[in-house]
């Protein structure tokens, strides 16, 4: 997310997805900034409805286009998206971007066997044949982790256990050696030891072709374990962004500071209570006036002059860091110090 | 799937037994004579002796049953009428005539009448429903939801008199509905039973047109549809590889009842163009008592069902590798 003169390899600029409904117009996401480099890791977080994942189906085109409007721009390698044609498109998707979704069950089809999903999409790219497709689908279990992968290339999805179907869409994902990887909660459903092995998976995958990983989850453990950069969502917003360390080291946004205290921490003190973020996420329908955040902020009536409710904070960006509330630099370091207390004693 | 056929076929067979044996029992159950039905109107005392003698009526109801199961399966010797080859279903009090051979006659007609709307209520209701899925919310989608609801609620008697009176008698378009076996003249054949398809589509296509559009509109916006997107496969081959597979499953199983309900005889249709199936022969048969006529045709609707039912369960099977290997 550092800020040069060069273009990124993936460029995001002010990106607006408005999707209009019988209700009105829901603003899933409401200009939202950001780069990303090669061999990089891009960590989104937010709660569910934060925008996150409408930002990357976006990325990849796969937003409903008759109710979809989108403005700004997103730049792939220099190559602008948002106005690309769907053939285009298609060449791109699961190419040179591929996606790692969630829910691997319901993701991968269950009508055809995994080597065909996954050499379909190589296929499809390449103009392999049949047999090349199927020994290249071997290669990509193989890689992933598979046990006898030219056993289970014959397999249905429902024949594979959770884990291994994470491991299968990943190497459906991965059949390209595509140069942006999306990953919207691949480890969510997963237990605590197959999502390590899958976190590695990703790392030294990333480390052999240098892909650009776009990770998106709302797991702060799962960020300070693969992020090198982090943005904070809410509300379709970005609210605080820097790397990995400035964000979970010395968080700027309340927002970030409340995901950060909703979590256990291995050397806190068992008996005291995780303090959950009051409130629920905001309606993007009908969005809060001021910040976004401030009916959920206890930090808001100490802004003067109710500002919090009444003007949205700017994203103000220095060297890659910023975040978007009023607090003063001053204030926030008298409110958040009891954060470091907490959660270092 | 081989092992998975057997075992269904012989579970099929199983049913057919029990369903024979209910029907054979409420039919012999009713408070008449059956030896003064088969006998006619005028009747003297020793000839309905006699008659009773013949049809074995004397015996025990569980003696008469095995009697007609032995008659389906070997055939069996009616005193004073004869031999009657296997499979024998008895013989009509209405005409004496061996009701499995009437049947037999009536059979590839009402499986042409099937077979023929068949084709054209899935190519249309089928070809529709895509239109509508694809087309989700435009002016087609709404048109064919609105024809389809118009279609459904149109009667085969209602339906079929207008499209004859307009098609055949005024404009001269089709053919007086008929049947002319396929082997004798295959031309004959279609231009006879045209009207008689076309109009059984008209009410059945709704259905379809629905079910696809429903079955398609939920299957599109699966998670996998999406993940197939992602790849960058094509639109249209994901409509036809991706969404369509799995919207057949439903289409599949109604489209086996259909089929089965169609077989068992198309009374309306065939007593509205009169044409001589197994849907007529039930109307006179029930008009002229006829038991065994009754009890044959009970058993033929029944194997229509219960058999368009295993090729339903086989086909889906195909379709879908988690029955197939569960």
């Amino acid at each position: 997310m550092t800020s040069t003169d060069q273009q990124a390899f993936l460029s995001v600029r002010d990106l607006k997805v408005h999707f209009s409904t019988e209700d009105g117009i829901v603003k899933a996401v409401d200009g939202l900034t950001f780069d990303l480099e090669k061999g990089k890791t891009l960590g989104i977080v937010g709660e569910s409805g934060s925008g996150k994942s409408v930002t990357n189906l976006t990325i990849l085109g796969l937003h409903d286009r008759h109710r979809t409007a989108i403005d700004g721009e997103i730049l792939l390698d220099g190559k602008e998206l948002i106005t690309a044609r769907e053939s285009e498109l298609e060449k791109l998707r699961g190419n040179k971007m591929a996606m790692i979704f969630q829910d691997a069950l319901a993701s991968l089809s269950p009508y055809h066997t995994i080597g065909k999903q996954i050499g379909e999409t190589y296929r499809k790219h390449t103009g392999a044949s049949k047999q090349e497709a199927r020994a290249r689908a071997i290669e990509m279990l193989k890689r992933v982790g598979i046990p006898q992968p030219d056993m289970r290339v014959d397999d249905y999805p429902h024949q594979f256990s959770g884990g291994m179907r994470q491991r299968a869409m990943i190497a459906m994902a991965l059949v390209c050696d595509p140069e942006l990887l999306i990953a919207d909660e691949p480890t969510t459903a997963l237990d605590v030891t197959v999502q390590a092995q899958i976190m590695d998976l990703l790392k030294d995958l990333q480390q052999e072709f240098g892909t650009a990983i776009v990770f998106i989850t709302h797991d702060l453990g799962v960020i300070a374990d693969i992020a090198d950069d982090v943005l904070v969502m809410y509300g379709g917003r970005c609210v605080e962004r820097g790397t990995k360390q400035e964000v979970l080291r010395t968080p700027r946004h309340p927002y970030t500071l409340g995901l950060m205290n909703s979590m256990p921490t291995l050397d806190g003190p068992v008996d005291v209570p995780l303090s959950p973020i009051p409130g629920s996420p905001p309606s993007l329908l009908n969005p809060p006036s001021g910040c976004r955040f401030h009916p959920r902020c206890s930090f808001a009536e100490k802004v003067a002059g109710g500002l919090c409710s009444t003007e949205q904070p700017a994203l103000e960006v220095v060297g890659g860091r910023g975040s978007a509330c009023h607090l003063t630099p001053e204030q926030r370091q008298e409110f958040f110090a009891d954060f470091a207390v907490s959660r270092h004693n | 799937m081989f092992r998975f056929l057997i075992r269904r076929v012989l579970g099929a067979l199983v049913i057919l037994l029990i369903i024979s044996a209910v029907t054979f029992f409420l039919f012999y159950a009713i408070p008449r004579d059956p030896a003064r039905m088969a006998c006619g109107k005028v009747c003297p005392d020793d000839l309905l002796a006699q008659v009773r003698a013949n049809l074995g009526i004397a015996d025990p109801m569980p003696v008469q049953y095995w009697h007609w199961l032995e008659g389906i399966f070997v055939g069996r010797d009616y005193t004073g009428v004869g031999h009657c080859n296997a499979p024998c279903l008895g013989y009509s009090f209405a005409n004496n005539q061996p009701v499995f051979e009437t049947l037999k006659g009536d059979i590839p007609t009402t499986i042409s009448l099937a077979i023929g709307a068949a084709f054209f209520f899935l190519i249309i209701g089928i070809g529709t429903g895509m239109v509508a899925a694809v087309k989700q919310g435009t002016f087609l989608d709404k048109a064919a939801s609105s024809f389809s609801l118009i279609g459904s609620s149109m009667q085969i008697y209602f339906v079929g008199y207008i499209a004859m009176f307009l098609l055949v008698s005024q404009l001269h378009l089709l053919d007086q509905p008929s049947y002319t076996p396929f082997t004798d003249s295959p031309v004959a054949w279609a231009s006879g039973l045209l009207l008689p398809w076309l109009v059984l589509s008209i009410i059945f296509t709704a259905n379809y047109t629905r079910m696809t559009r429903s079955q398609l509109v939920e299957q599109l916006s699966e998670d996998y549809v999406r993940t197939a997107r992602a790849k960058g496969l094509s639109r249209r081959s994901v409509f036809f590889r991706f969404a369509w597979r799995g919207a057949m499953g439903p289409i599949v199983t109604i489209f086996g009842i259909d089929m089965g309900t169609l077989i068992g005889g198309a009374i309306i249709t065939e007593s509205t163009f009169s044409i001589q199936g197994l849907g007529l022969r039930a109307v006179r048969a029930v008009t002229d008592s006829d038991l065994p006529m009754l009890l044959g045709l009970t058993m033929i609707a029944a194997a229509g069902i219960v058999f368009a039912n295993i090729i339903v369960d086989a086909v889906y099977a195909l379709i879908d590798p988690r029955i197939r290997l569960a």
